[in-house]
């Protein structure tokens, strides 16, 4: 097991490698990352520009760009700053590796900055919304499942289809239109939106309302199918007849012999999809101007800040690199009939 | 809910059991045997219904209004509700939301359409390659893959669509009397290019069972060459799962489009699609007609290729419960 592991983990250092590489061509295909500093209020000559983009490294190659992204610069030959040999200043990088995300071209602060800022409002939105839907999920799929081929069977498979195919933002401005708008024209307290609130914890939470339902509304639907379907594949099984036969109570047989085994696929699932909500959501954070991850990456790529937008990808793949990992420990660790050699 | 009534029980077995050369001659093939089962499937019909109406919508509605009526605006006319006039009422420079909705929705339709084909190829492609050729080109192959899957995809395709998408190097074209913006065929290919990893894996995963059959074994040491190895014998077989994600494919291409132009990131005008209405309507939540109508038909259509997507995969499988 011990082996397994440490294979594992050696292989995902290739993998990250690889990953790293095609994001960091990619995201440096961007554009000029000068047109930033053109923005500026004190908007540099030409010759401060060529200043920048070699104090930036922004002159090398892709592959150099990409060696000082990873390893730092400062154990290389120092940069001649005017181009003629003047002025040698030593690169102050230290490199990915070790710690050392780059700094912000918006900023100028730290890359890392920026994501701590964030991301513990992405989690506040995204961690409970996560856990509500885990939770129904299990409890309606259970309930589906049991009935299978009744009317509430029906009725939820099919509200599940109808909500699996729902864009979120139809969703996010259907809720905004009836809580919000219309509630205010019908004369009741319309549910505030947009933004966190004031900075109490009850302004936050009436915040986060409409944007959880939202994230649970869409999310609740593909995990009811999914367990629903584990658990009429358990409730097929032989044991589950042999559960029955010796005279267990209905409650017992679902909860401890047919649930158990129903959700080994189910932590497989929630293993792989835990990491991405780091991510936060794209289009809801949009919406409703929740400030997390999500605004983050859109904002660092409308001005084409490479190094946020790197350290977000980056913080995101070691992520679902390492909860892939954990994923599979935890299932050797649940599923004893499970050996990896 | 696939009725499940074939081959051994019901009626067909009579008649594979048959020995009466006359009924037998022809066969049934698993290929015509899964379209049976499907037409049975009542929610894959639906979707069907669902599709077919989308699909009338944007035909004949360009039958009926002319491509001129969708970019024709007057500003005294914005952000009309809904009247007999304008059924869909009119959006904030005052084009009429009908109109923009059929032409929008054949474009949409078109990159769902385009897009999932680009998907398909180069899944099948790379999925066939590593199955079947293994070693180096399979472990590099699958690692890129897994690189591609572990990046949401709508942040790779944000920046594969920048990259593409400068106005100077590839400006609007003309096709069939209409101007079209090229971040329209740029879209096709990084949605496609960004879906194909998901395809890939099942492609591989059916060569690698295939390739230690016997039959593959037989070929094999009668002399056929790989290429027909891989055409004629592991390809039939991959057919079943790649129909379902070519269906399930196109539902998904559409939404990240959606997605893309909701962000006001995607398509860029002249061209409306049902993603960048919603763009430009996000603003205007008051308007409920402006952003409602584009939303509806994104979601119709992708609930269409759910449900005949889920009908393809139990019909395809029998022993799917699903």
């Amino acid at each position: 097991m011990t082996r397994y592991v440490v294979q594992r983990a050696l292989q995902s250092i290739p993998l990250l490698l690889i990953i790293s590489f095609i994001l960091f061509n990619f995201t440096n295909a961007l554009g000029d990352p000068m047109a930033v500093y053109a923005e500026s209020r004190n908007r540099p000559s030409a010759r401060d520009r060529e200043i920048i983009m070699r104090r930036l490294g922004l002159d090398r190659p892709i592959l150099e760009q990409y060696l000082i992204w990873l390893i730092g610069n400062d154990w290389m030959p120092p940069i001649d700053v005017y181009g003629d040999g003047s002025r040698l200043e030593r690169g102050t990088r230290r490199g990915v590796l070790r710690g050392d995300l780059g700094i912000s071209f918006v900023t100028r602060r730290p890359s890392w900055t920026r994501i701590e800022e964030r991301l513990p409002w992405t989690l506040i939105l995204m961690v409970p919304s996560y856990v509500l839907t885990v939770g129904l999920a299990i409890a309606i799929g259970i309930f589906s499942a049991v009935r299978q081929y009744s009317f509430w069977d029906n009725l939820i498979t099919s509200l599940s289809f109808f909500f699996y195919s729902m864009p979120i933002f139809f969703v996010a401005l259907l809720t905004i239109y009836i809580f919000a708008v219309q509630f205010k024209r019908w004369g009741l307290e319309p549910i505030k939106w947009g933004g966190t609130g004031d900075g109490t914890l009850g302004s936050l939470l009436q915040h986060m309302v409409l944007p959880v339902f939202c994230l649970v509304a869409i999310q609740l639907a593909g995990y009811v199918r999914f367990v629903r379907s584990s658990m009429l594949e358990v409730l097929n099984q032989d044991y589950i007849r042999t559960a029955r036969a010796k005279g267990l109570a209905e409650s017992q047989v679902v909860r401890r012999h047919a649930f158990k085994n129903a959700a080994l696929p189910l932590v497989t699932l929630i293993g792989l999809d835990l990491p991405f909500l780091l991510a936060g959501a794209v289009v809801t954070e949009r919406i409703f101007a929740w400030p997390g991850m999500g605004r983050l990456f859109i904002e660092s790529f409308e001005r084409a800040d490479v190094p946020v937008m790197m350290a977000i990808l980056m913080v995101l793949s070691v992520a679902v690199v390492v909860f892939q990992l954990l994923t599979d420990i935890v299932y050797t660790w649940l599923d004893p009939r499970i050996r990896y050699s | 809910m696939a009725t499940r009534t074939d081959s051994l029980q019901g009626k067909p077995a009579e008649r594979v059991l048959s020995l009466d050369p006359k009924q037998n001659i022809k066969g049934v093939s698993n290929f015509a045997r899964s379209m049976r089962r499907l037409r049975k499937h009542r929610m894959a019909i639906f979707g069907i219904g669902l599709l077919l109406f989308v699909i009338l919508y944007v035909v004949i509605g360009s039958l009926v209004i002319p491509e001129s009526v969708s970019t024709y605006n007057d500003p005294r006319r914005k952000l009309q509700p809904p009247s007999a006039e304008h059924p869909f009422g009119t959006d904030v420079i005052g084009r009429d939301i009908l109109a923009r909705t059929i032409y929008g929705g054949q474009v949409s339709l078109f990159i769902g359409v385009t897009a999932m084909l680009i998907q398909i190829l180069v899944g099948t492609a790379v999925g066939l390659l590593a199955g079947y050729l293994g070693g180096v080109v399979d472990f590099l192959l699958m690692r890129f893959a897994e690189a591609m899957l572990s990046i949401p995809q709508l942040f790779l395709a944000l920046v594969a669509l920048r990259i593409f998408s400068d106005p100077t190097q590839f400006p609007d074209f003309t096709f069939m009397g209409r101007r079209f913006s090229s971040t329209m065929i740029v879209i096709v290919f990084v949605i496609g290019l960004t879906s194909w990893m998901r395809v890939s894996r099942i492609v591989r995963s059916v060569v690698l069972s295939v390739r230690e059959q016997e039959y593959v074994m037989a070929a094999y040491s009668i002399g056929a060459r790989s290429w027909r190895i891989i055409l004629r014998h592991v390809l039939p077989n991959c057919m079943a799962p790649i129909i379902v994600s070519a269906t399930l494919g196109v539902a998904s291409a559409i939404l990240l489009e959606a997605y893309l132009g909701f962000l006001g990131l995607g398509v860029r005008a002249p061209t409306p699609t049902w993603g960048n209405i919603m763009g430009e309507a996000n603003s205007y939540l008051d308007s409920w007609f402006y952003w409602f109508f584009p939303a509806l038909f994104i979601m119709l259509t992708v609930m269409g290729i759910n449900f005949l997507g889920d009908g393809l995969r139990d019909a395809f499988d029998p022993r799917s419960l699903k």
